[in-house]
Formats: structure tokens, sequence, C-alpha cells
């Protein structure tokens, strides 16, 4: 009996966030509107005790359990860390904004945690059906929430887009994974890697596979050509939404690129790679240049998440534990600052008003110093310019590029952020060039204030000192493969 | 006895810039104003012993500190100085003094954050010089962008916005090329990030020279050298004069001791192989820039430049890989520093007063102002390299050193002399000499105390280093005849 109920405990964080799902919704359908606060207090307690669940039996040594489906390695418990500080970031700087627009309501808190679930899932998937299965109870999270304004078009719209596309990301990735079990007759990823090993009869139907699962998951992270969706999604969506979307499903997507290629697919790098090169290029190009063209910054910042996730590509596609422990740090320090970026939205946003322009950036330097000066680090730090983490992400990657010998390609991305690093420019111009054209004070509530001012502080301690973090996901890289 | 005085001149005056400005908003700007003189004097009181405490007969790098920093790549904080770089140092901080007290009465908006954007670039480059380790140079090499950024944005001409971004593209297309070339060293030498490794790391032809256009592109831009010069009088026209008497006085240094401490000894067969062609571009600058600058109209964008034509000459010596050219370029670049700085603190007073840069505005200040037209005498002479004064000697050393190699770089190289006091003398003349055509200039007052003290002091140092500028070789000699040396070895595998 002691033994059956120890196989659970890798999951209890999981079951335990469950568990709390199904309470909040219990206690926000009881509750009057006055008390909606109780669910976002609930929700905050929910990610400190999966936290501490997850520290508790933090493992040092992978954990293979219920049957195969589900592993608990460092590198899950990082990530998972990682993802409880992303949504608790996202629900302070969110929670303002949302009453002001009657949107902080109990589904709002499930839906996300609900999201978180699908995620932590994710990240501990060692097999293709709990991979989807995490992704799917992400994704309808994702679409319910992108939908949750339902008085508002545009938002209906953005939501329609992201169910249909993502819907046929899915149903490639479904596909794929069917030619990879028809090809080695197992779904689970170690046993997979092990049938490939030493090659197959069946190349074909394997690369075939392939081409399917990568497509699928170059949706998931919004690589071109599979990007369409984002800049939509990403415009159309309430703020609050755009906040969530862009940062922690991001770190969910690493770990599913990871688990699959770099661990089930392990052995066929040399199919893969090309691919990945060709999604990484034509990300860098496109997110970088279009995004000098938009008025709109959760556009140009949708489209500035196109360029990132071409960077992130870079290390994966690398193919060694260099490159996969540069990606992670990648994808983390890219979180922190899309948390920043679009936490900085809605600060300067207000009843009525959402200060999603460029325009509305302008003098923020004479409005609010303090505030200009975290948004200058966030715009340098994604713009990869030291002393922020930024630099320490690129630097990362590159690196892992130039080792595999892809020179050229290390060139090329460097050339491409060049060119990104304009349209970061030009934000810092409008805040501390321009004089203010909005006189109303800022009304960011003061928890939401201090917890930007950790963010952007955060970014900036973790590039003049980003040995931690490095060695974090070294670690958490080196002890899971 | 302390022995990190490199650290000091690093983060004394960071820190001073972020206590300057937490004083905040510009009701406090006169404590803003004597925090940051006395920021900006502490990191040159610590400065002091790097000269002081400086051994004259070794090459080796001194004032060494080490530390692990990122292990995770093997990237130390690893900070040191030899005679290249001390001198460096030194003319940073005095500048950084300068320019607090340039900005005292001019700058009156946003003082604080003025300041200290001014004292956090003087840290940073003071890390350049000082940096050991490649991503530690980089960190500051592009760190000071920023800073620079916002002083050319925020406080700068009406143009200063386009000025301000080509500034920052330009300059970071070459850092990131670099960075990439810095990379692959890092694979070549075993994984290690330390330059002096870099130094005996055997290159093959192909990687060395591809690395060396990588990193001639980082540096050139910065000198700058011709083609990619023209940033320069853009940043230099907008920028706020303590802005452009530190982007020439000491960005531009920046570059051409990247030359020094990358190109050359880590690429030394690239080097020989591609002299012509630095050559080649350092002749153009002296040459047809020295024209380009003689039919300007703005004060400012003649003395930027002017100094493109002067940088030609640093990069010439340096090519020339012999130890007289090589110190002429040295001792150019210091003397490039004051004069430059003094040019441009000139023009500042007379903009503060006229706030015009045209040439055509002014006319016979002498009139008006004798004292500053004295001053302002000496410092054109220096610019056009009248002996005497530092802007001789440098290009005399260099000129010297061309004639060993081919008599016609020095026959081109010898023509900035004409050029040189054709575009400044003229300059001087117009705005100087003649009689009054503009009733402003005959509202203009003097120098007051505190300009007096900054084109004073500047002027002793431009008359002391012309007439016995052997302290200043003697320290450098150690380091450039032992780098010439290492430069002359082959690195080929």
């Amino acid at each position: 009996m002691r033994h059956a109920l120890m196989q659970f405990a890798p999951v209890f964080p999981e079951m335990f966030v469950l568990a709390m799902v199904s309470l909040i919704l219990v206690v926000d359908a009881a509750a009057s509107d006055g008390k909606r606060y109780l669910a976002y207090l609930l929700s905050l307690v929910t990610l400190a005790g999966a936290a501490f669940l997850t520290l508790r039996d933090f493992s040092t040594l992978p954990v293979l359990t219920l049957g195969g489906l589900f592993i608990d390695d460092p590198l899950s418990d990082v990530l998972k860390l990682f993802l409880y500080l992303t949504v608790a970031v996202v629900l302070v700087y969110s929670r303002d904004y949302l009453r002001q627009r009657g949107l902080y309501k109990g589904e709002f808190f499930v839906l996300a945690l609900f999201a978180l679930l699908g995620m932590m899932v994710m990240v501990s998937a060692s097999h293709f059906l709990t991979l989807y299965l995490g992704l799917e109870l992400l994704s309808l999270s994702l679409y319910a929430m992108v939908a949750l304004q339902r008085d508002s078009s545009v938002a209906t719209e953005a939501a329609m887009k992201y169910f249909v596309l993502g819907a046929l990301a899915s149903g490639m990735l479904l596909y794929g994974m069917s030619m990879v079990y028809g090809v080695t007759g197992s779904l689970g990823l170690g046993d997979i890697a092990i049938a490939l090993q030493d090659g197959t009869d069946l190349r074909i139907p394997l690369v075939f596979g392939i081409v399917f699962i990568v497509a699928g998951l170059a949706f998931k992270l919004g690589a071109v050509p599979f990007h369409m969706w984002i800049p939509d999604v990403y415009h159309g969506a309430p703020t609050a939404m755009t906040l969530f979307i862009g940062s922690a499903p991001k770190i969910a997507a690493f770990a599913f690129v990871i688990r699959i290629l770099g661990q089930g697919l392990e052995s066929q790098v040399s199919d893969w790679r090309g691919m990945l090169v060709i999604l990484a290029v034509l990300s860098m190009a496109l997110g970088n240049i279009a995004a000098i063209a938009q008025s709109n910054l959760k556009r140009m910042l949708a489209y500035s998440t196109i360029s990132h996730m071409g960077f992130m590509l870079l290390g994966i596609l690398a193919g060694s534990q260099n490159g996969y422990g540069g990606a992670m740090f990648y994808v983390l320090a890219y979180a922190l600052m899309s948390l920043g970026g679009f936490g900085m939205i809605l600060l300067l946003s207000r009843a009525g008003f959402e200060a999603d322009r460029l325009e509305d950036f302008k003098g923020l330097n004479r409005r609010s110093p303090w505030l200009a000066f975290m948004m200058l680090l966030l715009m340098f730090s994604m713009a990869g310019v030291p002393p922020t983490v930024g630099f320490y992400a690129k630097l990362s990657v590159l690196q892992a590029v130039v080792e595999i010998g892809y020179v050229w390609l290390a060139v090329a991305a460097v050339l491409f952020s060049l060119i990104g690093a304009f349209y970061y420019l030009r934000i810092v111009k409008l805040m501390y060039f321009d004089a203010p054209h909005d006189a109303v004070p800022i009304a960011a509530s003061p928890d939401a204030r201090v917890v930007m001012s950790i963010n952007g502080l955060a970014i900036l301690a973790l590039g003049i000192m980003p040995q931690p973090l490095m060695a974090v996901c070294i670690h958490a890289i080196r002890a899971s493969f | 006895m302390l022995n990190n005085f490199l650290s000091l001149v690093i983060w004394v005056p960071i820190l001073a810039g972020v206590i300057v400005i937490a004083t905040g908003s510009d009701r406090n700007a006169a404590l803003a104003r004597w925090l940051a003189l006395a920021g900006a004097l502490l990191g040159l009181i610590v400065a002091i012993p790097l000269a002081s405490g400086f051994d004259t007969t070794t090459s080796a790098m001194q004032f060494v500190e080490k530390a692990a920093w990122i292990p995770a790549f093997n990237i130390h904080y690893h900070l040191g100085v030899d005679g290249i770089s001390m001198p460096l140092i030194l003319l940073n901080s005095f500048v950084t003094v300068l320019v607090v007290i340039a900005g005292w009465q001019v700058i009156q908006d946003k003082v604080a954050q003025y300041m200290a954007a001014f004292l956090i670039m003087s840290g940073l480059i003071n890390g350049v010089f000082a940096a050991l380790d490649g991503i530690l140079f980089y960190v500051f090499f592009e760190g000071m962008l920023i800073p620079l950024y916002l002083i050319v944005g925020v406080w700068g001409g009406p143009n200063r916005v386009y000025a301000a971004f080509k500034f920052f593209l330009y300059t970071l297309l070459g850092s990131l090329l670099m960075l990439v070339s810095m990379i692959y060293l890092y694979f070549q030498s075993g994984g290690s990030f330390d330059i002096q490794t870099w130094h005996t790391t055997a290159l093959g032809m192909t990687a060395q020279s591809l690395m060396f256009f990588a990193f001639l592109l980082a540096f050139g831009v910065k000198v700058p050298m011709w083609p990619v010069h023209t940033w320069l009088p853009d940043a230099h026209v907008e920028a706020p004069t303590g802005g452009s008497v530190v982007l020439a006085a000491i960005t531009l240094k920046v570059g051409a001791y990247g030359f020094l401490r990358f190109i050359l000894p880590i690429l030394p067969d690239a080097s020989h192989e591609f002299a012509w062609f630095v050559i080649m571009l350092s002749l153009i600058a002296v040459a047809y820039i020295g024209l380009v600058a003689l039919v300007q109209a703005d004060m400012k964008k003649l003395i930027a430049y002017s100094s493109i034509a002067h940088m030609g000459f640093v990069t010439l010596g340096f090519f020339l890989f012999n130890p007289l050219g090589l110190e002429g370029g040295l001792v150019q670049m210091i003397s490039h520093g004051f004069v430059s700085a003094a040019l441009f603190l000139c023009i500042g007073v007379m903009y503060d007063r006229l706030h015009s840069r045209q040439i055509k505005d002014y006319g016979g200040l002498v009139n008006r102002m004798p004292v500053f037209a004295a001053l302002f005498m000496l410092f054109a002479m220096a610019n056009a390299g009248l002996p005497a004064t530092s802007g001789f000697v440098g290009e005399f050393m260099v000129i010297m050193a061309s004639t060993q190699v081919n008599f016609w770089f020095a026959f081109i190289a010898a023509t900035t002399l004409i050029w040189g006091a054709a575009y400044t003398l003229w300059m001087y003349k117009r705005v100087v000499f003649g009689s009054v055509t503009n009733p402003h200039v005959e509202e203009m007052r003097d120098l007051n105390a505190r300009e007096v003290l900054l084109l004073g002091v500047l002027a002793i140092l431009v008359l002391a280093m012309g007439l016995y500028p052997k302290p200043f070789t003697d320290v450098m000699h150690v380091s450039v005849v032992d780098l010439l040396a290492h430069v002359a070895r082959s690195k080929l595998p």
C-alpha cells in the first residue's frame, strides 16, 4: 500500500494544483462579488504550496513513475519552479487591469491554474501521451482565456484564430507522433530513444514523422513560417492574457521541444537540425524586420517573441548539452523580460485606457523615472546589450552554435539582432528623448510596482552576475540527460 | 598595501553615478553637481596610484586582479594594465572631471541624470581599458553605449535622435561581429576567454583574415576610420559639449586601443597581410577628410572631421610595425584627447553665449574675449600640429616612421600639416579676427573663472606634452617594443 502510494510522490505538486483549482472553483462560485480576492489569494497560495512540494522533493536523479508516463528530474523541477514564479508575477501584474475591465473573476484564476497544470505535465512528460495531454490542457485553457472578454470582438477573433490554428498544429503533432510510433513501436520517449539508437530500416516514415513533429512544435513556439497566429493573438487578447501567453508557456514549450527532440529523437539530430536551422533563421529575420513596422507595442513584442524563439532554437539545434543549457537559460531570461515588457503595459494602463501604443510610452522618464529605467533595462536586455541578462542569453546560444561549427549561423543571428536593436532603441527613445503627451499620473498599485522593480533589477543583477542561473541550467540539463 | 586600484577606478565612478542619480529631481541640482564633482575627483585620485606605482621597466600586466566570474564559460573578472592602457585610464579619469565642470551651468535639465550618465560611462570606459578577459571587455565596451546613447539623445541638439540611433547601431554592428570572433577564439584556444591566452593561440590564415575584418569593423567604427566614420560628425554636432568632449577624447581611443590589444597581437599574420589596407584607409582619412573639414560651416563638424583625420594618424602609426610609429600613434591618442577636448570646450564656451555653432555667425571675438582668443589660439595651433605643442609630437613621430617604410606614405601623411593648418587656422581667423559684424557678438563676455580653469589646465598639459614628451613615451616604451616583438612572430600553425 505504502509502496503504491510512493509512486505518486513525484506527482504531488500536480495533484495539489488540481485539488486547489477545484477548491477555487467552488469557493469562487459561492463567493459574492466583493470577495473575488479570495480566488486571487488562493491562487497565490496554490503556487506557494506547489513550490514547497516541488522543493521538498527536489530530485537529483531522474525518477520515472506512473508506468513510464511521468518523469521527475532536475530539469522538470527547475522549470516548474520558474513556472510558479512566472504565473505568480502574472497574477500580481494583472490584478488591477482585470478588475478595471470586469474580468476579475474566478474563471481567470481557474483557467490560469489549469494552464499551469498543463504546463507542469508537459514539463514532466516522458511519453507522447502525457506530452499531448499536457499540451492540450494548456492550449484549451489559453483559448478560453483569450476569449474571456466576450464583448470584445477583437479578443473573440483572436481566440478563434488561436483555436483553429492551434488545433491544426496539434493535429500535425499527433500525426507525426503516430509515424514515430509506427517506426519504433513505442510512445515512451525513453523506449523511442533506445529503439532508434542503432538506426532503423524505416528511415522515410521516421523522417516524415519528424517533419510533422517539428512543424507542430514550430506552431506552438511560433517559429516562422508557423507564426501567423502570434501577432493577432498577442494583439487581440486582453493584455493580461497576452502577458500570460507570452511568458510561462514559452518555458513549457521549451521543455516540450527538449523532451521530444533532445530526449526521444536525440539520435536523429542530423535530421531535425537542418529543419531547426531554417526555422531559426526565418524567425530571427521575419520577427526582427516585421517588428520595426509596428506601432502597437503588443504587436511589436509579438514579433519580438518570434525572433527570440528563433534565437532559442539556436541552442536546441546545437544538439549538445551546452546548447540545451544555453537554450534553457535563454528561455528563462526571455520569460523574465517578457513578463516585464507586457507587465509594463499593464502598469501604465488604467480604467478605459490601454497603454499599448508606442506613443503611450512617450516621455515616461518625466512621468516616472524609475519605471522608465526598468523599461530601459528590459529593452536593452531584449536587444542583448550588456550588462543585462539578455546578453548572456545570446552569448550562451551563440557559443553553442559556434561549437558545432556553424559560425555563419552565429553571424546571421547577430546581424538580425542588430536589426532588432533598432526597435528596442526606439522605445528607449520615446521614453527618454520625447516629451510626454499624457499627464495623467500612473495608477499602478504598490505591489505591482514592487514586483516590477524586482523584475527589472533581476535583469540587471543577472546581467552582472549570471553565474547562478547559468549553473542551475547547466546542472539541470546535465543531471537529466 | 591595497592593490585593487583598477577595481576602484572602475567602480568608484559608477557608484558615484548611482549616488548622484539617487538625488532625484532638479530641485536638488546643486547637490547633484557637487556630488558628481566629488565622484569625478575621487575617481581621478584613485587613478593616481596607477601612475605613481607603475613600473616602466616591464611589459607585463600590472595591478592585476583575477577572480572567477562566470565559471560556466570560464569567464574571469580579470583586470590589469600595461604601458599602453595605463595612460588612457588616467586620461579618461581626468577628462571626466573636466566634463563635470563643463556641464556645471550649461545643463539645467535633468542634472542628476546627466552627471550620473557621465560618471557611469567613465567607469565603464576604465573597465574597457583594464579588462583582460574578452567577455569582460565586451561587457564594458557595449555597456558604455547605453549612457552615451542617452547623453546624445536626451541633451543633444535638434537632430539628436537621428544621431543617437546612427551612433548606436553603427557601433553595435561592429561589436556583434567581434563577439562572434571572440566565441570562435574561445574554442580555438581550448575554452578560454583570456585575452593573453588568445595572444598565444595558433590560428590559420583564413581564420585570422576573417577575424581581422570582424575586429577591424568593430574597432574601425569606433576610431572611426574612413569610410565608416559618418556617425561621428552627426553625433558630435548633436551631442552636448560634455558628450562631444568624451566622444572625441575618450571613445575614439577605445577603438584605437582595440587595435593594440586585439588585432595586432591576436592576428599578427593577418595584420601584416592587410597592413596595406589599413594604411590606405588611414591615408585617405588624413588627406581626404582633411579636405572635407576645410569646407565645413559648422565648427563642431569641422573639429569632428579633424578628429577623424587625426585618428588616421594613429591607425597609420600602428600598422607601420616599428616602435616609433606605434609610440607616435599612442602619443597622438593622448594628445588628441587633450586638444580635441579643449577645442570642443572652446566651442561650448562660444555656443553657451551665442547659441550657434556656425562659423559665419561669429567674427571679431578677439575684441570682446581676449583671454578666450588667446587660449583658443593655442589649441588651434596644437590641432594644426605646431611644434612645441602636443599635437606636433605624435604627428612628427608617425611621419618619421612612415618615411622609413615608404616615402609616399610619409608624403601623403605630411599633407596633414597643410590641411590641418588650413582648416583650423582659417576657422580661427573667421571666428576670432576681423571686425564684429554680428551685434550679438558685442554682448559676449569673456571667460569666467570656471572656464579659465578648464581651459588653463588643458593648455598647460598641451604645452607640457609638446615640450617634454619623454615621461609619456617612457611609460609606453617597453610595452610597445614587446608588442612589436610579439607581432613579428607568426602564429600560423
